[in-house]
């Protein structure tokens, strides 16, 4: 393996562009920072090609190592890159609205950062897909969170964004305070902090009954601080409550942000570090309860509460909570026999890769739809269809893909997570499922019948920017082609396949 | 062939979407559509192997799924309906003023869900194309229907899209319910492991109750019937002659297709249930359609319940049954879309269709008054037309069904004679609604309306022929239907 094609040389590069971009953002004096968002575009672009042309370090012993490169760790590596795209795409179509809740200094002032955070909100998320020990996760966890506590409070003078970014803080710093009193703990079970290695010592452990007593309730207290953590990451109920005035406080490229990207880490992190204790039949039964609890509670919120929404980016971030909801499921269905098809892990995966084409299209168009017509309620989309033909397309796809229609990516997405669920017999969370998947053609389609029921309230066209439109199209595009050929996705997630096989593997050693 | 049926009308659609003169293309398209449905009929080599005109491209090798067009007889029968019907329907559309390109396009994708659904033999498709439908329904309704549009089309985008997720789980559990090693998503491997009962005995109920729950939503069987009678009185015609006349039997053609010859005991477990629910649909809905004051709404609710004799052909589980189901699947088909039609015409000229602001109408527009009748008379069951030929093949089916138990086959019984006086009610409200709304003196209004001429006949004409030489000669599409159903009807 040549050096410069090692997989670690993208996030350098990342990380180098952040770099560069904030040095350029000191010295230059222009009004006009939008050169820098193209100059993050298009090398992130570079980066994602390149990402296709390196090897994972699949000869290397995890067990000593904290970072992995497997196909999995690349695949949300790529998820990460692609999200930073779009939301700089989005920044550019959003820096109008943003210089008016900058302090006034200078135009253009203040502008900058906003293109550079997220680089390094993106390096931070691609580190974390390659973390194996928990010093890796927690310090990437930490430059992600960060970087986005400045984002969603960046618009100053706006007071919804203020509170975002206080109620983001407060609860992000308490969230993080539990994952370190968890990872402390287990860490003072094992002695570890590698994941593999405690999914090795941690059977042993528990084999050992005369050594400790109670050491099961001490590994499942340990957990629980981990999930409470990650809950509240991913936005599962009952950890939710942020959720809808963060995201409908924030500047809209940094909710897109937040739903897509901060969602694939949460989740990406959920499968790692509850993987070793799957392994384990005495605590495997209880995890899946907990994490089914979890599930269907966070599918019953966020779908009942996404119905009577009238502000589509409320909306939006209801239904990120259902779609954390259902990612949910197929983490629950993690089952002790195997098949060779539906296994949650590349549920996840798969699912996540349609949530953020989906997603990130639909705030796109929220971004120019709400430019256009001054708010970002529903009733701002109607006679969309008439607009803008393209745009009205553009969310239509994306609200029939969230709603799970078939040829598009969100149908496969569904249909594994629900073929995992019924593999696992979760037939209480399958029935959930069919009430909120019936809601959610409710929610989503109204955006749609507002945008081609209803009357225009102005008749003039929606101009859009050649960017933007070039992102619009080739969101669409992915959205359909995945839908009919979810192939090329599905034999790039080999990896997480392979974590979920484990469980039986170290079960049948037990036995 | 098969792609030109499915592809024809979903480029057509793109094109008019694009631009194209709305009703020409849709025009051609739905002619072209027709005609290559009759020849795939006519070519079709009956002495042949069942399947015939593969077409398969490789979509996910490790899940052997593929695009995977085939056509049997029963395929073929049901794509000659989409064909005629489709047809019908964009003819017989009078002239529309809002946004016409959205409305063609919208036309012509139910159709081409249709018949994807229909010649599809893989299980993906087979679901993905029913559901390419839904929203366009859900467009056509609410921008050009009447009445209570907008609710009806809330309520039966909900309701089909609950369904046919509930159909879903079905589709997923029957899939995990085979065997590892065996599992594909080809409906004609499937078939052929049918025949081996790959899948345990006790393994079928919950599936088959899943498919039943799933396939009976989107089938109006009772009682998850409430959305389509509104649904129907409110869709714009082409919409409601195809939704009642061809994409409600998607739900009874993959009972046939899908549930009975894989789940074969999960069907004689859960037969009581499907019977107390048919007669539901026959007699209760039946008692409900003589109360109905309004010509649209009361065909919507006929067209539920006639459904139920096509369920009591599927549960009979035996040859002769189902192929009278199947006949009556094609026959009701054209007899609804035909009643739709001359509905929608009548709806032009009428300000409402209440039985009691009408009348007369046959004086003022005789061809009207004929042709009504002609379809209202199939529609009850008249010897002649098809109806009468595929209702009888039920109820003899019905009567000897292949179950194994004797208890289940008295119910049977019970359930047939109740079925019969269904026949009774049909009669009641349809000669009636024909009596108070054609016949007697014409008002002023009525008697000024202008019968339908020329060309705009021929739509009605095309579905009346069609529905009577299926009821003169119904070998002609018995001969096409009963090798499949031998071939997906489980053996003793």
């Amino acid at each position: 393996m040549t050096p410069l094609l090692s997989p670690i040389t993208l996030e350098v590069i990342v990380l180098l562009l952040g770099f560069v971009l904030l040095f350029v953002e000191s010295f230059h004096k222009g009004e006009n920072k939008s050169f820098m968002a193209q100059t993050a575009i298009y090398v992130l672009a570079v980066v994602f090609g390149w990402s296709f042309f390196t090897t994972g370090n699949a000869g290397v012993d995890l067990s000593k190592a904290f970072y992995s490169a497997d196909a999995t760790a690349l695949f949300f590596k790529r998820i990460a890159l692609l999200t930073t795209i779009v939301v700089l795409v989005m920044s550019l179509e959003y820096r109008g609205v943003l210089s008016k809740f900058l302090p006034q200094g200078k135009p253009g002032a203040g502008l900058g950062e906003f293109y550079c955070l997220p680089v390094f909100t993106c390096a931070g998320l691609m580190f974390m897909a390659s973390a194996v020990d928990f010093l890796l996760i927690f310090v990437s966890l930490e430059l992600v969170t960060i970087s986005f506590y400045v984002l969603v409070a960046y618009m100053r003078r706006s007071t919804s964004s203020l509170e975002a970014g206080v109620k983001y803080l407060i609860l992000g710093a308490l969230s993080t305070g539990f994952l370190v009193y968890g990872i402390t703990w287990i860490f003072g079970l094992t002695g570890e902090t590698n994941l593999i290695k405690i999914g090795e010592i941690l059977p042993e452990l528990l084999a050992d009954k005369g050594r400790l007593v109670g050491n099961e309730t001490a590994v499942l207290f340990a957990l629980l601080l981990v999930l409470v953590a990650l809950g509240f990451k991913v936005a599962a109920a009952p950890f939710q409550l942020w959720v809808p005035d963060v995201y409908q406080g924030a500047p809209t490229p940094i909710t897109a942000f937040l739903s897509v990207g901060s969602k694939a880490a949460g989740f990406l992190i959920l499968i790692r570090v509850l993987e070793p204790f799957f392994g384990i039949p005495a605590i495997h039964d209880k995890l899946v309860c907990t994490l089914a609890i979890l599930a269907g509670a966070t599918l019953i919120y966020g779908s009942l509460a996404a119905m009577p929404q009238d502000n589509f980016k409320r909306l939006l971030a209801y239904s990120s909570i259902a779609n954390a909801g259902y990612l949910l499921v197929a983490v629950a269905s993690v089952r002790p026999t195997d098949s060779t098809f539906g296994s949650s892990g590349v549920a996840v995966a798969f699912y996540l890769a349609g949530y953020l084409l989906m997603t990130l299209l639909s705030f796109l168009v929220l971004i120019v739809v709400a430019n256009h017509s001054r708010g970002d309620d529903i009733q701002h989309f109607n006679g969309l269809a008439k607009r803008s033909p393209l745009l009205a397309f553009g969310l239509l796809s994306a609200m029939l893909a969230l709603a799970g229609v078939p040829f598009t990516a969100g149908f496969w997405g569904k249909f594994m997570v629900f073929t995992a669920a019924v593999g696992a017999h979760q037939f209480v969370l399958v029935g959930i499922g069919i009430i909120t998947v019936g809601a959610g053609f409710y929610y989503y389609l109204r955006v749609v019948a507002a945008m081609y029921w209803q009357e225009p309230n102005d008749d003039t066209p929606i101009q859009i920017s050649g960017l933007t439109k070039i992102t619009v199209i080739g969101l669409t595009a992915l959205i359909f082609i995945l839908g009919v050929f979810p192939q090329p996705v599905l034999s790039m997630i080999e990896g997480p396949k392979t974590i979920v096989h484990q469980a039986p593997v170290h079960m049948a050693e037990q036995h | 062939m098969l792609n030109l049926i499915v592809l024809v009308p979903i480029i057509a659609a793109v094109l008019v979407l694009f631009g194209a003169p709305a009703r020409k293309t849709a025009f051609t398209a739905a002619i072209l559509q027709a005609v290559t449905a009759l020849l795939s009929l006519l070519t079709y080599d009956r002495l042949g192997p069942q399947f015939q005109f593969i077409q398969k491209t490789v979509i996910a090798a490790e899940w052997d799924l593929n695009y995977l067009l085939a056509a049997d007889g029963l395929s073929l029968v049901m794509l000659v309906l989409t064909g005629i019907v489709t047809l019908a329907a964009v003819w017989v559309t009078p002239e529309i003023t809002r946004r016409p390109n959205l409305f063609y396009a919208c036309v012509l994708f139910i159709s081409a869900g249709c018949a994807g659904a229909f010649a599809s033999q893989d299980l993906f498709f087979f679901y993905a194309f029913h559901e390419l439908a839904l929203i366009p329904t859900f467009l056509l309704i609410a921008l050009w229907g009447s009445g209570e549009r907008q609710s009806a089309a809330w309520k039966i985008t909900i309701y089909l899209a609950v369904g046919s997720f509930v159909l879903l789980i079905g589709l997923i559990d029957l899939y995990l319910a085979i065997p590892e090693q065996f599992r594909t998503f080809d409906m004609i491997k499937l078939q052929e492991m049918a025949r081996h009962n790959v899948i345990p005995a006790a393994a079928q109920s919950r599936p088959y109750i899943f498919l039943l729950i799933g396939f009976g939503i989107l089938i109006s069987l009772f009682p998850f019937h409430s959305w389509a009678p509104g649904a129907y009185a409110s869709a714009p015609t082409p919409a409601a002659m195809l939704h009642a006349g061809v994409l409600k039997k998607f739900g009874l053609y993959g009972l046939i297709r899908v549930a009975l010859p894989l789940l074969p005991q999960g069907a004689q477990h859960w037969a009581h249930l499907l019977l107390i629910l048919l007669v539901g649909n026959i007699l209760y809905i039946g008692l409900v359609t003589i109360a109905q004051r309004r010509l649209d709404l009361m065909l919507g609710y006929s067209s539920v319940m006639h459904m139920g004799y096509i369920f009591l052909g599927i549960a009979a589980l035996n040859v002769i049954g189902v192929s009278g189901a199947a006949l009556l699947m094609f026959a009701h088909g054209l007899s609804i879309a035909a009643l739709f039609a001359m509905t929608g015409i009548l709806r032009e000229r009428a300000d409402s269709l209440a039985f009691d602001s009408l009348g007369g109408v046959a004086k003022a527009m005789p061809f009207l008054g004929a042709a009504f009748g002609c379809a209202a008379f199939a529609s009850i069951g008249l010897p002649g037309f098809a109806n009468f030929a595929s209702e009888t093949l039920v109820f003899f089916g019905a009567f000897k069904p292949a179950v194994a138990s004797e208890a289940l086959a008295g119910s049977f019984k019970i359930a047939t004679v109740c079925a019969l006086w269904g026949v009774v009610i049909s009669a009641v409200y349809m000669l009636r609604a024909y009596k108070q709304i054609f016949m007697g003196e014409p008002s002023k209004a009525v008697a000024s309306w202008t019968d339908v001429v020329g060309a705009a006949r021929i739509p009605v004409l095309l579905l009346l022929t069609a529905l009577l030489i299926a009821g003169f000669a119904p070998k002609t599409v018995l001969n096409y239907v009963k090798p499949s159903v031998e071939a997906l009807v489980p053996k003793k």
